[in-house]
């Protein structure tokens, strides 16, 4: 077990500040101060960008950011397992929302769109990927209106005290359903833990070795009997291992 | 049900280039203003951003900034006897999908149109007599001259940052520039762009062979500029990936650069992306339209936001649809050619043109921008004579390397196989050395071309699509036929190791491949009621609070993009609204 | 339009358990028949392959196997008052697509119905007086009592080589196996599979309290089992991904395992997947079904293809959905209570259960089959008295996990937080020292429980879809309250470290969670043509050529897994159209 992942730093998660393009250094001859003002509110706004070097496919750099906060605080680092985000959970959801499932596969599109009973499930004309952006825009907006900053930039405390408002459905997200978006999140980062390394998360199977499940190849006929109540511990392996 | 919102002073359906002018010119004037737009809000800084920026398959193939069909679409088909099919991947045009509109993936070429195309019929009536236009070709003038128009062509050039050479300051003919169009007040924002090897070749040539070659007008900077707003854009880093994507350098001019970092801030405009406008709610009686209904797409409800002025400034498609959902104007009937909505649908003649191969030439087609390129107008709208010819119309010719992207770029020669290592050694030996002439012809309204809406097939909202009854007709075959052939005389000129045969369209008009998003027509501009939705202020003639912005406003299509034009009629409306609309509101033009 | 294909004997409509087993005995009995598939052909070889087949986001997460809500979906309201929504995700059922059919990613579980779920009606009237059954409750008997049927079940059960122990062999009582069933002629084919730690504790629990558990009836093979069609199917592996994957081992009894391998190489059948049945040619007047219609979803060319005789064997939704859209049958009118077809549609009422903590237990969780669980039937159907309890039926209670997979089995103790560190340590903690106990109830039609056509939304093809409305009731609610102490006291017999909490069903019926497939009724079988869609042959009252099969069928939901009964009822069916009907086509029981 990694155990140089145990202590969890008091920073929020660094933003990078990278390959900002030549022509968007144009600071110069702003010629009011009004325009001058909403601009480097928008150069404020291109800043931030995750602490790692990895290679997005449909995340900006602010979603990330979130992604890797809430990854973070969901599954802090201990003694069990790396952090969400060491865990490869980010990049998971990343590849998840670029890809066919992300864009609204094996979902029933058609309109009318009305609102439903929370029974009828889910009842948006938003993608999963467009679910998300709407989400974080709207989390990050509340969290600055209520904690002064976007949620990846609060303290790791905070951040737990803002995931707890959100679950419980006590954030004022505007007229966006924020109980239901911290379900999707839940649900998106605990696939990116527990599914199989193929899709970029559970790196090194850290989340199947930290309940203690195989993996493959799965055939147990020979070892079921044995091993009625007795631990059964293996080297857990992937689809990855076997291909 | 639908919560009804507070009133506010004027709605945008659409936050583009038209919506973020109006916003804009209405904040100015003291009104509150809220912006609707169906997609999600972008910001450069943060979905612009390299190095994602440069993802080719993301934004040409998997088209990222473009409108998705699955919420949205048109049906097609050649003729009304056919049954219309829907368009289920976008193919032929790429409308956008967020705030800022398609300008953030257009790649900013910013044309004014010819005197002469904004009196389209009555110029080639008294040039040429009423007989050569034939009956079926619904052309006719726009609602206001080039002359009327020249203030609002320079604010939005000024907006934007064109980059380019006068040909005409005033009157005086200026070589270099392109001395067909109109006279202009004042010279472009910013010098043209760098020109890349091709570029010059074809300069050159065209020369040489007595055309009057002049560097293509764009709306990349060719310097650091700070606009009439006084927002600045950075310099173009020609990229080679501006059509399609955004642009991480501020260069390229769209509302995200040259005017929303403004109307952010603006406490009297609000920005509501993710709200899908499906009706406008109109009063037949009082021909007043008082509001929009929209769905936020966020949370599913629905909303009814009351407006004393509406701006229609979505696409051409989004315009007409919503006329039609709303029961505004009447549809237009291609039997009886009776009725409005919906008529005089234009496109544009593209994919044309001649490829050449030169074996000591080094392009790096990957170093450019769309205004490094030379362009050539003297077969473009009336610049010729016509006479004889048996067509109206014509095309602009430009060449130069602004897209070295391999999934799309890789000219071969003729007789290339498409695969195998044949293909494989003449795409590495060629990929360096070869160079376009493009061209691009005008498209005159046809009687039989008309959108209306689709029996069959709906759109995410339940709506009907709208459908699209279009094809190619022998004016345009006609066109092709003599423009290429005059790209093929300067090819030959420019003396290819290898010459490609010269791309003319021939055949159906067809859907899939990229040809333009220069759809127009079918909320056209005029000056009779019965033929036109909106009169020369882009007041819609049923309803005198209703703007209709964008290229529905075009009677036809010359060969030019349209977002010159565009702009500048969204400046000329505002003017009127603000100076003449809101002092008297009612009809600004008397049917 | 539609090609029109050369006549055939016999179609099945949807290749999965009936339409399998329907186009074998039809084959057998010479006829020439084509399986009409809308899905893609899958096989145990290409498709179900390790590694890729043990990937638990693709499979169960993501829904590859199961029909795409893209293409058809049904709606949902709870009362006949509301406007129904689309189901826009796949949760509380998941029909399959392709061949195969959902019996390719079923967990195995293979009941048959007691002797008193085959007349219930009359079996309560009996017992508990004329007048115990609320009138809203429709519930009816099968026309076709279990003596009747039980050589059928017992050649299902062959065909499946389903792994099991009886309770009842022709009259005798055997301790160890479910003494509640009705009689059977034969032993299971198989011994029952290996016991898990789970079942174990389940076992001596329920001993302990005087119940009488036995091992779940099992489509997962414990040996090697050679069927009558001669296939052989491997032995289980105990692998932990049974439900919503494919076998690799061929352990799992499915249309592919049982039957294919047969019926593939016959010449007289001819398998087409990718075709999706929109229509059936319906002749009210001949009182036939002619011909269905279907498009190649590989093409998008449709199809007309006649056929002497029709096998409608899609999933319960489809089955609905064809007869209605073709006019084949009276539309159930909830108001006046007449008509067939949408009539007593049921679900099952699931979600009742407890997990139990164990700190010196090993369970090892993912070491499982999908049918694998100890079982008890004490309260079950009618096996207890129901005097004075308000409510009629029961449930199936059974522990014994199905998989260990993580991404969806996790159990923790009640009071745990959903994530963090507290969360971390709870998973880890108790991941491999859990299992839930489940009790899966019956259902009872009700008058207001219904499927008809949804006003608003559509399919892909252009069809209404599927409109449920449904609720549970008064019955369900007062018998999962009954359950909860049944749950408890188990619960407690086996001494857990931790008692989760015991959760019964309440609230509204909820389409987001997983429940079960078991959607059932909405073209019944009965003896009456006015309440019911199909004869006690499965052959339709208004059209004497077409055959429904499937749990469409069912009058109400006994508390078990339908698969047993549905197979059963198709060789009963097949066995009349091959004996009678093909000798004597027409009805086979007058109206």
């Amino acid at each position: 077990m990694a155990n140089d992942h145990t202590s969890e730093d008091n920073n929020p998660i660094a933003r990078r500040n990278f390959l900002l393009g030549a022509g968007t250094a144009v600071a110069a001859g702003l010629s009011s101060p009004a325009a001058a003002a909403a601009q480097q509110r928008g150069q404020a706004q291109a800043a931030p960008q995750p602490a790692n070097d990895e290679t997005f496919l449909t995340l900006t750099a602010t979603e990330v950011a979130f992604f890797s906060a809430a990854a973070d605080t969901m599954i802090p680092a201990d003694e069990l397992s790396p952090s969400g985000t060491a865990c490869g959970v980010v990049t998971f959801i990343d590849r998840q929302l670029a890809g066919a499932w992300g864009t609204g596969a094996k979902m029933y599109r058609s309109g009318p769109f009305r609102k439903g009973k929370p029974e009828q499930g889910y009842q948006l004309p938003l993608t999963p990927r467009e679910f998300f952006a709407a989400g974080i825009l709207a989390t990050n907006a509340w969290s600055r209106q209520t904690r002064g900053k976007d949620f990846d930039r609060l303290a790791p405390q905070e951040r737990e005290s803002a995931l707890k408002e959100l679950e419980a459905g006590k954030a004022a997200l505007g007229d966006f359903n924020g109980r239901q978006f911290f379900a999707a999140l839940l649900q998106i980062t605990m696939e990116g833990f527990f599914a199989d390394p193929i899709y970029g998360g559970n790196r090194n199977k850290a989340a199947w070795r930290m309940v203690g499940y195989p993996g493959l190849p799965a055939v147990y006929s020979n070892l079921i009997e044995e091993y009625r109540n007795k631990r059964y511990y293996a080297e857990p392996q992937s689809i990855a291992d076997f291909s | 049900m639908a919560t009804r919102l507070k009133e506010v002073d004027a709605v945008m359906v659409g936050m583009g280039w038209t919506g973020s002018i109006m916003a804009r010119e209405l904040t100015k004037a003291g009104l509150t203003v809220i912006g609707l737009e169906r997609g999600p809000d972008l910001t450069p800084g943060e979905h612009f951003a390299l190095p994602n920026i440069r993802d080719e398959l993301k934004y040409t193939f998997r088209k990222e900034l473009v409108q998705d069909p699955a919420l949205e679409t048109i049906t097609f088909r050649h003729h009304r006897s056919e049954e219309a099919l829907p368009m289920r991947r976008m193919g032929s045009f790429l409308p956008g999908n967020s705030v800022g509109g398609a300008a953030n993936h257009w790649g900013g070429l910013h044309w004014r149109y010819l005197p002469s195309d904004h009196l389209c019929r009555s110029h080639i009536v008294e040039r040429y007599g009423a007989k050569v236009i034939p009956e079926d070709m619904t052309i006719q003038d726009w609602a206001m001259s080039y002359d009327e128009l020249e203030p609002y062509y320079d604010k939005f050039d000024r907006l934007c940052g064109v980059s380019g050479k006068a040909g005409n300051l005033r009157g005086r003919k200026i070589e270099g520039g392109n001395i067909f169009e109109g006279p202009r007040q004042n010279e472009y924002p910013n010098p043209p762009l760098k020109m890349t090897e091709s570029a010059l070749m074809f300069e050159k040539a065209a020369r040489e062979l007595g055309y009057h070659p002049f560097p293509q007008p764009i709306s990349n900077a060719s310097r650091a500029y700070t606009n009439i707003e006084g927002l600045t854009l950075g310099a173009c880093q020609y990229c080679g990936h501006c059509d399609k994507a955004g642009c991480e350098a501020n260069a390229k001019a769209g509302p995200q650069v040259c005017l929303l970092p403004l109307l952010r801030a603006e406490p009297r405009f609000t920005l509501r992306p993710r709200a899908w406008v499906s009706r406008l709610l109109y009063d037949k009686a009082a021909r007043k339209v008082s509001g929009v209904v929209f769905t936020d797409t966020r949370t599913g409800e629905e909303y009814e936001q009351p407006a004393g002025l509406v701006v229609l400034s979505a696409y051409v498609f989004g315009n007409i649809s919503l006329l039609f959902h709303s029961g505004i104007g009447e549809p237009y009937d291609p039997i009886s050619g009776t009725g409005v909505v919906g008529r005089n649908y234009c496109y544009q003649l593209s994919r044309m043109g001649v490829t050449m191969f030169f074996e000591n030439k080094e392009f790096n087609p990957f170093m450019g921008a769309p205004g490094s390129a030379m362009a050539l107008d003297d077969i473009d709208g009336d610049n010729f004579d016509h006479s004889g010819l048996g067509f109206l119309g014509g095309a602009r010719f430009a060449c130069g390397h602004a897209d070295g992207r391999p999934i799309g770029y890789r000219p071969v020669p003729p007789g290339t196989p498409r695969w195998g290592a044949e293909w494989k050694k003449a795409t590495a030996k060629w990929y360096h050395h070869a160079a376009s002439i493009a061209v691009s012809g005008s498209n005159y309204a046809n009687r039989n071309h008309y959108l209306d809406l689709d029996p069959t097939y709906k759109d995410q909202l339940g709506r009907p699509l709208l459908r699209l009854t279009y094809n190619f007709v022998e004016n345009d075959y006609k066109v092709m036929e003599y423009t290429v052939g005059v790209a093929a005389k300067i090819a030959r000129a420019m003396n290819p190791t290898i010459m490609g045969p010269p791309r003319i369209r021939r055949g159906d008009y067809d859907i899939v491949p990229y040809q333009s998003t220069h759809n127009t027509g079918g909320t056209v501009m005029g000056t009779d009621p019965k033929t036109s939705v909106v009169n020369r202020y882009l007041q819609c003639w049923n309803a005198d609070n209703l703007f209709i912005m964008g290229a529905s406003t075009f009677p036809q299509q010359p060969a030019y993009n349209p977002t010159g034009p565009v702009g500048a009629l969204a400046y000329w409306s505002a003017e009127a609204i603000v100076t003449k609309y809101l002092k008297s509101p009612g009809p600004l033009v008397h049917a | 339009m539609a090609t029109m294909l050369k006549e055939v004997d016999a179609i099945c409509v949807g290749v999965g358990w009936t339409g399998a087993i329907l186009a074998r005995e039809l084959t057998k009995a010479g006829l020439n028949v084509v399986g009409l598939e809308r899905g893609p052909k899958r096989t145990p070889r290409e498709d179900f392959t390790l590694p890729a087949v043990r990937d638990d986001l693709k499979y169960a997460v993501r829904q590859e196997l199961f029909q795409d809500t893209q293409t058809e979906t049904v709606s949902l309201r709870h009362s006949a008052s509301e406007t129904a929504l689309p189901i826009r995700r796949l949760g509380s059922f998941l029909p399959g697509t392709g061949v195969g059919g959902a019996g390719a990613h079923w967990n195995g579980v293979t009941w048959r119905l007691t002797p008193s779920d085959h007349n219930l009606r009359t079996h309560l009237q009996q017992r508990y007086g004329r007048d115990a059954i609320p009138a809203e409750m429709m519930i009816e008997d099968y026309p076709v009592s279990y003596e009747e049927l039980e050589p059928s079940y017992d050649r299902f059960e062959k065909l499946c080589g389903i792994s099991g122990k009886a309770g009842n062999l022709r009259g005798r009582i055997i301790a160890g196996g479910n003494v509640f069933e009705g009689p059977r002629q034969n032993e299971y084919p198989n011994k029952p599979l290996v016991q898990s730690m789970a079942g174990a504790v389940m076992e001596q629990a329920a001993k302990d309290l005087g119940y009488h558990p036995f091992p779940a009836p099992s489509a997962n093979m414990s040996s090697p089992y050679t069927n009558p069609e001669g296939v052989t199917l491997g032995g289980c592996e105990y692998c932990g991904h049974c439900e919503r994957f494919g076998c690799e081992a061929n352990a799992k009894a499915s249309p592919q395992a049982c039957i294919l391998p047969v019926l593939l190489t016959d010449p007289k059948f001819e398998l087409r997947a990718y075709a999706y049945v929109k229509e059936l040619v319906y002749d009210k007047q001949a009182k036939k079904v002619k011909a269905v219609r279907y498009v190649d979803t590989r093409s998008g060319e449709e199809f007309e293809q006649p056929a002497g005789l029709v096998v409608l064997g899609a999933y319960v939704f489809n089955n609905v959905l064809l007869m209605l859209t073709a006019g084949i049958g009276e539309p159930y009118d909830y108001r006046t209570g007449k008509g067939a077809i949408g009539r007593n549609y049921c679900y099952q009422v699931s979600g009742n259960g407890v997990t139990v903590f164990f700190e010196d237990k090993e369970i090892n969780p993912f070491m499982a089959a999908g049918a694998h669980g100890t079982n008890l039937d004490d309260f079950n159907g009618d096996n207890f008295d129901h005097a004075g309890l308000g409510f009629f039926g029961g449930a199936w209670i059974s522990a014994g996990p199905t998989n260990g997979r993580p991404i969806l089995t996790r159990p923790v103790p009640p009071g745990t937080p959903r994530w963090g560190r507290e969360w971390k340590r709870a998973t880890a903690k108790w991941y491999n020292h859990a299992f839930s106990i489940g009790a899966s109830g019956c259902n009872y039609s009700h008058r207001e429980n219904f499927l008809d056509l949804d006003p608003t939304y559509k399919d892909a093809l252009g069809r209404p879809l599927v409109r449920m409305t449904y609720n549970f009731r008064d019955n369900d609610y007062k018998m999962a309250r009954y359950l909860g102490p049944v749950l408890d006291r188990i619960a407690t017999a086996m001494r857990p470290a931790i008692k989760g909490n015991v959760n019964v069903r309440r609230g509204n019926y909820n389409v987001v969670p997983y429940q079960s497939t078991h959607n059932t009724g909405g073209t019944m079988m009965g003896a009456d043509p006015k309440t019911s869609a199909v004869n006690r042959y499965c052959q339709a009252w208004d059209a004497d050529n077409l055959f429904v099969m499937g749990a469409s069928l069912f009058p109400q939901n006994a508390s078990y897994n339908p698969t047993g009964l549905v197979g059963a009822l198709a060789y009963w069916s097949a066995d009349a159209i091959t004996t009678r009907y093909l000798k004597a086509p027409g009805p086979l029981v007058p109206a």
